[in-house]
C-alpha cells in the first residue's frame, strides 16, 4: 500500500495554514509579552498612566536616545527582602515537591496495580478535585485549620489538647495547602508512567531472591524515573511562583516571590519593579522548564 | 510477604484519598450549618438551607458568576479551535520549520507561574492600547484573550496525546481513495478525536472559571469574575455562603465528570467491538 504522510498530502500552503493560527497567537500573546516585561523592567516608575517612563526618546535633533534604568535590578539585588523571598520560595517549592512525592508515589503505585475497574474509579477520584476550584479547596483548609476550626474542635473534644493549636497563618498551613493543591499534578504523570510498567520484572526479581524493598529500589524506582521527574516539575515550577496559597494560608510573614510580585504591582503600583521580579523569576525557572520538556520528549518517544 | 506489601500500599492510598477528600466533605457538611461561625456546628437549627437562599440572592456573586460564565464559554470554544489546530499540526506534521518553537510555546504555559503570565499579558494589552488603541481598556475581552492563551496549551496536550494513539491508516486509506485532506479531517479525524476535544473544552472552561491570578491582572473596573469576588470575601474571613458555592461547584463538576466518563467508557467499548 502506498503510504503518504499527512505532511506531503497537505502541501505547503495547507500545512502552513493549520499551524499558522496557533503559531501567531502564541507569538503575540505569549512571546511578545515577555519582551515587553523585559523592556519595562528597565523603565522608571512614573506618576502617569501607565505608571512607567518610556525607554525611547526622540529629541528635536532627530536623535533617538535609549535610557536603560538598571536601578530596579540594583534595588532587587541590594535589598535583602527579595533575595530572602526567592530563596524561601525555592525552599517551599522543593519541600512541597518532596512531600507530594512521599504521599503521591504510593498512591500512583497503588492505583496502577489495582484491578482495572477499581483503577478507573480511583483515577476519577484523583482527577475530581483537580476540576474543582483551587480557590475553594484552599478556602476549605481555612475552616479546618483556624483556632476555632474543625481540627482544633475535634482535638479539644477528644481532650488531646486544652488550648487551640495555632495552625492557620503558619508555614505548616502553607505546606498543607500547596501539597494538597498540587498532589493530582504529581499523581497523574506518575500513574501514566507506572501503568506501562512490566510487573513481571518484579516477580522475576523476587523469584531470584530479591526482597520486595530491594526489588522496588532496583527496578520500579529507576524505571519510573521519567514519571517522577515530570510530576515533580509540574509541582515545583508553578509552586515557586505560587500566590494564592501563601496569601490565604501563609499569613503576613510568608515571604514568597509570587506574593512580592503581586504586592509590588497591585499595592505599590511599581510596575517596573514587578517586571524586574518577573524577569529574575523567569530566568531562574527556564532551565527547569527546558528540563521538563526534555523529559516529556523522552516519555513520548519511549511510548511509541 | 505480598500480603504485607499490599496492606502498606492500601493504607497509603486510603490516607491519600482521605487527605484529598476531608476538606471537600467538610465544606459540604458546613454549607448546611445554621451558625454564622461556619465551623461551629449549630445542632439546634441545622441542617438548614438558609445560606443557599442567601447565596442565590447575593447580587454581587450572581453578577460575577455571569461574567465568569461568559468568559469561560468564549474561552473554551476559542481554545478548542486553537488547541486542536496546534495539537493536530504537532502530531501529524513531523517536520516543519518552527515545529520546535511551536511545541515549546504550546507547552510552556502549562508550568509558567500565573503571576508571570498575568503580568506579561497585562503589559502587552497596555502597550497595544498605546500603540494601536486596541483593546480599549481592560475587561471581558482582555480576560478572554488571556485565558485562551493558557487554556489552549492544555487542549493541545489532550488532542495531541489522543492523536498519538490512533492509527493514521484510516486517514491514509481515505486519502488514497481520493478524499481531500480537509474532507478527511472533518469526516474521519474529527469524529475520532471528538472525546478529546470535548474533554479539552471542559478543561478550558474549568481553567477559566477557576482562574484568579491572571483575571486579576487583566480585568478592568466592573468586570470582577467569581474567583475575584470569592478571594476578596475569603481574605476578610470565612463566610458560610462560600461553603454553599463550593458545594454547588463540586456537585456540578461531579455530575459532569461522571456523565462524561460513562459516555466515554461506552463509546470506547463500541469502538473496540466494531
Amino acid at each position: 500500500m502506498r503510504r503518504t504522510p499527512w505532511s506531503q498530502r497537505f502541501g505547503l500552503s495547507g500545512r502552513g495554514l493549520v499551524v499558522l493560527l496557533p503559531y501567531l497567537w502564541l507569538m503575540l500573546f505569549f512571546v511578545v509579552p515577555f519582551v515587553i516585561v523585559l523592556k519595562i523592567s528597565f523603565a522608571d516608575i512614573d506618576l502617569a498612566i501607565p505608571p512607567y517612563t518610556s525607554l525611547f526618546q526622540w529629541d528635536e535633533k532627530n536623535v533617538l536616545s535609549i535610557k536603560l534604568n538598571l536601578n530596579n535590578y540594583v534595588f532587587l539585588f541590594t535589598n535583602e527582602l527579595y533575595f530572602k523571598a526567592l530563596i524561601n520560595s525555592l525552599k517551599v517549592a522543593l519541600v512541597s515537591t518532596l512531600l507530594c512525592l512521599l504521599i503521591g508515589y504510593p498512591m500512583a503505585y497503588g492505583i496502577a496495580r489495582a484491578k482495572p475497574a477499581t483503577r478507573n474509579l480511583l483515577l476519577l477520584l484523583v482527577i475530581l478535585p483537580f476540576w474543582t476550584s483551587l480557590l475553594l479547596r484552599v478556602y476549605a483548609w481555612i475552616g479546618l485549620l483556624k483556632a476555632n476550626g474543625v481540627i482544633n474542635n475535634i482535638l479539644m473534644a477528644l481532650g488531646l489538647i486544652h488550648e487551640p493549636l495555632a495552625m492557620l497563618y503558619t508555614p505548616f498551613a502553607m505546606y498543607v495547602g500547596i501539597v494538597y493543591s498540587y498532589l493530582p499534578f504529581l499523581i497523574l504523570p506518575l500513574y501514566a508512567n507506572l501503568e506501562k510498567m512490566d510487573w513481571q520484572l518484579l516477580e522475576a526479581a523476587e523469584d531470584l531472591g530479591c526482597r520486595p524493598w530491594q526489588a522496588f529500589y532496583k527496578i520500579t524506582l529507576p524505571l519510573s524515573r521519567n514519571g517522577i521527574l515530570a510530576g515533580s516539575m509540574l509541582v515545583f515550577i508553578p509552586a515557586v511562583g505560587e500566590f494564592v496559597i501563601p496569601a490565604l494560608l501563609g499569613g503576613p510573614n510568608a515571604l514568597m516571590i509570587g506574593r512580592i510580585l503581586w504586592d509590588e504591582f497591585f499595592s505599590n503600583r511599581a510596575w517596573p519593579v514587578a517586571s524586574a521580579v518577573a524577569i529574575l523569576l523567569l530566568l531562574l525557572l527556564v532551565p527547569f522548564m527546558m528540563w521538563y520538556q526534555g523529559i516529556q520528549a523522552r516519555e513520548s518517544a519511549g511510548a511509541r | 510477604m505480598n500480603q504485607r506489601r499490599s496492606v502498606f500500599i492500601i493504607s497509603c492510598v486510603a490516607f491519600g484519598f482521605a487527605f484529598l477528600y476531608i476538606p471537600i466533605l467538610s465544606m459540604i457538611v458546613f454549607s448546611f450549618n445554621a451558625s454564622k461561625l461556619v465551623t461551629v456546628w449549630d445542632a439546634a437549627n441545622s441542617p438548614t438551607l438558609k445560606w443557599y437562599r442567601s447565596l442565590l440572592s447575593n447580587e454581587e456573586i450572581l453578577d460575577a458568576a455571569w461574567i465568569s460564565l461568559k468568559v469561560a464559554v468564549i474561552n473554551a470554544s476559542g481554545s478548542v479551535i486553537l488547541g486542536t489546530l496546534a495539537g493536530f499540526g504537532l502530531s501529524r506534521f513531523t517536520n516543519f520549520r518552527g515545529r520546535f518553537v511551536l511545541n515549546a510555546m504550546a507547552t510552556a504555559p502549562l508550568v509558567m507561574p500565573e503571576v508571570i503570565t498575568g503580568l506579561s499579558l497585562l503589559l502587552l494589552f497596555v502597550a497595544l492600547e498605546q500603540l494601536i488603541g486596541w483593546p480599549a481598556g481592560r475587561g471581558i475581552t482582555t480576560m478572554t484573550l488571556s485565558h485562551m492563551t493558557f487554556s489552549m496549551a492544555y487542549v493541545t496536550v489532550v488532542v495531541q496525546s489522543r492523536l498519538a494513539t490512533f492509527d493514521t491508516a484510516l486517514e491514509e486509506a481515505a486519502m488514497d481513495l481520493g478524499a481531500k485532506p480537509l474532507k478527511v479531517f472533518f469526516v474521519i479525524t474529527l469524529p475520532i478525536i471528538f472525546p478529546a476535544i470535548l474533554s479539552g473544552w471542559l478543561l478550558a472552561f474549568t481553567l477559566s472559571w477557576d482562574d484568579l491570578v491572571i483575571s486579576s491582572f487583566t480585568s478592568g473596573p466592573g468586570s470582577s469574575t467569581l474567583p475575584m469576588v470569592v478571594f476578596s470575601k475569603v481574605r476578610l474571613g470565612v463566610s458560610p455562603e462560600i461553603n454553599v458555592l463550593a458545594t454547588l461547584t463540586i456537585s456540578v463538576v461531579t455530575l459532569i465528570i461522571v456523565a462524561v466518563s460513562f459516555w466515554m467508557a461506552r463509546s470506547n467499548r463500541i469502538e473496540r467491538a466494531t
